[in-house]
C-alpha cells in the first residue's frame, strides 16, 4: 500500500476546496457554503464518471469547458422529490394554514427549491380543494433550470403515481387523485389547470434577493444542503419576504432552532415544521 | 502465542462508533447496545434500513430497550458522546468534519435511504483511524463499501458472525471483501465496545 494512502482523504478535501473555489470564481455559483459531506460524496461520484483520475484534474476542465461544468453542477443540485411527500404536512397546511390564508383577498406563495415541481402540483391541488386556488399565485423557484423545465411540463413517470395516490389520500385529499392527471404512454401529465396560477422562475438562494411580499414560504429539504451561514442567508430572505403573520414551512428534519431567525417566528405545527412570522411587539 | 493478525494499531483511542443493520438488525442492535451504560464514552451513529413511514418508531423502540440514550437527530445537530443517533427513515445521515450530523434526501444508495455506505464513508473521512465500524445482520450488500473506507482510513471494523446473524448476507459480503478485522457474535461485539469505550475515555 502507498505509504501516503492515509493522507488521501485530506488531499481530496483540499482538492474539492479548490474545485469549489474555481466554480465560484469562474461561474459565480457558490457551493462553498453547502453542507460539505454531501458535496464530497457527489464530487466523488462524479469523478468516477468524469474520465478524470483526480479532483485536481477536474479543475482545468471545469474552468475551460462549460458543458463539463454544467454536468457537474447538475450533480450538485440533485432534484429528488415526490408528490405529497410527508402527507401530514399537507394535512397541517389544510387545517392550520389555509384558514388564515382565506382571510387575505389575494394569496402569494413562494415555493423555493421546487425542483421538478411535484410539490408545486401537490400544493396547487390542496389550494384548489380548499377553494383558494383562483385567488392565489405560486412563485415556484429553483436554481436548476433543467428541473424547472420539467416542472413546467408536469409530466412524471407512471411509477411515481402509486405512492402519490396513497400520499394524496393520507394528506386529506377530497377527491380521487386520478382526476388530476392524464395517463400517457408510461408517464402521466398533471392537469394543466394546476399550473395556471404558478409562475416558474430561476432564483438562487445563495446569491439572489427577495422579489415580493409573501403570505406563505414553502421551502422543504433545501436548507439541509446548506451550511449554517447559507441557511441563515436563505432564512433571512424568507423572513424579509413574509408579511407579519405569514407562514414558513420547512422540511420535517429542518428546524429554526439555532438559526438567526428563531426568535422571529412562532411554531404553528412542530412536527410539520410550520412557523408563523411574529408581529413586532412594539406595534 | 501472540495472535497479531487482527490487532489494530496499538494505543489508538476511538472517537466514534458507526453501525449498520438491515433485516434482523433490530435484535442485534439490542444485543450489542444493551450492555452499554448511560455514560458510555463514545457517540454511536447507526443506520437501520427502515420503511419510509417509520416516523421515529424504530428509534423509540430502541430507546425503550436501552440504558444509553437514543435519539433521531435533526440536521446539523452536534454529535456528543454517550448518545446513540439513529438515521431517520427516508434520509441519509452523514458526519461533517466539524462533528455535526448532516441529513440528506439525495437518491437512494444500494436501494436504501438511509444507506449504511453513506454514513460509513463520511465517518471514515471525518474520524479517520478513530472510528469503529460494525456491520450486522441483513439481506443486502449495503455497508461493504463503507467498511472498506473505514479500513482504508485505519479504523477498526467488526462484523456480526454470519452464523449467528438472522440474515447472513450483509456481514458475509463485508467479510468476503476482506475489510473486516473481527468476526464476532452480537454479545461479543457489545463486550468489545465496552472495553474500547473505556480505553478511549482514559486517553481523552
Ligand atoms: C432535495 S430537493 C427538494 C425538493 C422539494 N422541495 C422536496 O422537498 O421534495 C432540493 C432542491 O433545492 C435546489 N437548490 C439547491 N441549492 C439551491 C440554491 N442555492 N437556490 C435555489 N435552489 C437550490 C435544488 O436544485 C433542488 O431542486
Amino acid at each position: 500500500m502507498d505509504q501516503n494512502e492515509h493522507l488521501k482523504p485530506q488531499i481530496q478535501t483540499m482538492e474539492i476546496d479548490l474545485l469549489l473555489e474555481a466554480i465560484f470564481r469562474r461561474y459565480g455559483y457558490d457551493f462553498r457554503s453547502y453542507a460539505r459531506a454531501s458535496i464530497d460524496r457527489r464530487v466523488r461520484n462524479f469523478l468516477s464518471s468524469s474520465g478524470c483520475d483526480s479532483v485536481s484534474e477536474m479543475i482545468p476542465k471545469v474552468i475551460h469547458d462549460r458543458a463539463f461544468f454544467s454536468r457537474l453542477a447538475r450533480n450538485f443540485s440533485i432534484a429528488v422529490t415526490e408528490m405529497f411527500r410527508d402527507p401530514m404536512v399537507y394535512r397541517a397546511v389544510r387545517e392550520k394554514v389555509v384558514p388564515m390564508l382565506k382571510t387575505w383577498p389575494h394569496v402569494k406563495i413562494w415555493h423555493a427549491g421546487c425542483a421538478t415541481g411535484e410539490e408545486v402540483h401537490s400544493l396547487a391541488i390542496v389550494l384548489k380543494e380548499e377553494g383558494l386556488y383562483d385567488r392565489s399565485t405560486i412563485y415556484a423557484t429553483d436554481f436548476n433550470d433543467d428541473a424547472l423545465d420539467r416542472a413546467r411540463e408536469g409530466i412524471y413517470e407512471t411509477a411515481k403515481f402509486q405512492d402519490a395516490t396513497r400520499n394524496y389520500q393520507q394528506a386529506g385529499g377530497k377527491r380521487s387523485f386520478s382526476e388530476y392527471y392524464h395517463a400517457m404512454y408510461n408517464a402521466a401529465a398533471m392537469d394543466s389547470s394546476l399550473r395556471t396560477r404558478v409562475v416558474f422562475s430561476t432564483h438562487n438562494l445563495a446569491s439572489d434577493s427577495v422579489f415580493g411580499e409573501m403570505h406563505l414560504v414553502f421551502c422543504r429539504n433545501v436548507l439541509i444542503y446548506f451550511n449554517r451561514d447559507l441557511q441563515n442567508r436563505a432564512l433571512n430572505l424568507f423572513t424579509e419576504s413574509l408579511i407579519h403573520g405569514g407562514f414558513l414551512c420547512l422540511g420535517t428534519k429542518e428546524s429554526l432552532r439555532f438559526t438567526d431567525v428563531k426568535d422571529t417566528f412562532d411554531v404553528v405545527d412542530k412536527k410539520s415544521r410550520i412557523y408563523k412570522k411574529r408581529r413586532p411587539s412594539n406595534e | 502465542m501472540n495472535n497479531k493478525e487482527h490487532k489494530p494499531r496499538r494505543e489508538v483511542s476511538y472517537h466514534a462508533v458507526v453501525m449498520g443493520g438491515s433485516a434482523g438488525g433490530f435484535k442485534a442492535f439490542i444485543a450489542i447496545l444493551s450492555s452499554l451504560p448511560k455514560d458510555y464514552a463514545l457517540p454511536i451513529l447507526l443506520v437501520q434500513h427502515l420503511h419510509h413511514n417509520d416516523d421515529g418508531m424504530f428509534s423509540r423502540h430502541l430507546s425503550n430497550a436501552l440504558k444509553i440514550p437514543v435519539i433521531e437527530p435533526y440536521d446539523k445537530q452536534t454529535i456528543e458522546p454517550g448518545i446513540v443517533y439513529t438515521a431517520p427513515a427516508d434520509y441519509h445521515m452523514l458526519v461533517e468534519m466539524n462533528k455535526t450530523i448532516a441529513l440528506s434526501t439525495d437518491e437512494k444508495v444500494n436501494w436504501s435511504r438511509p444507506s449504511i455506505d453513506v454514513l460509513f464513508e463520511s465517518a471514515a473521512l471525518c474520524y479517520g483511524n478513530r472510528v469503529i465500524g460494525i456491520i450486522l445482520s441483513g439481506a443486502s450488500a449495503d455497508g461493504t463499501v463503507g467498511m472498506g473506507a473505514i479500513k482504508t482510513a485505519g479504523g477498526l471494523t467488526m462484523a456480526q458472525d454470519p452464523n449467528s446473524s438472522a440474515y447472513p448476507v450483509m456481514p458475509q459480503a463485508a467479510i468476503d471483501a476482506g475489510v473486516v478485522d473481527y468476526i464476532l457474535t452480537a454479545e461479543k461485539i457489545g463486550n468489545k465496545l465496552m472495553a474500547l469505550g473505556q480505553k478511549s475515555n482514559q486517553h481523552q
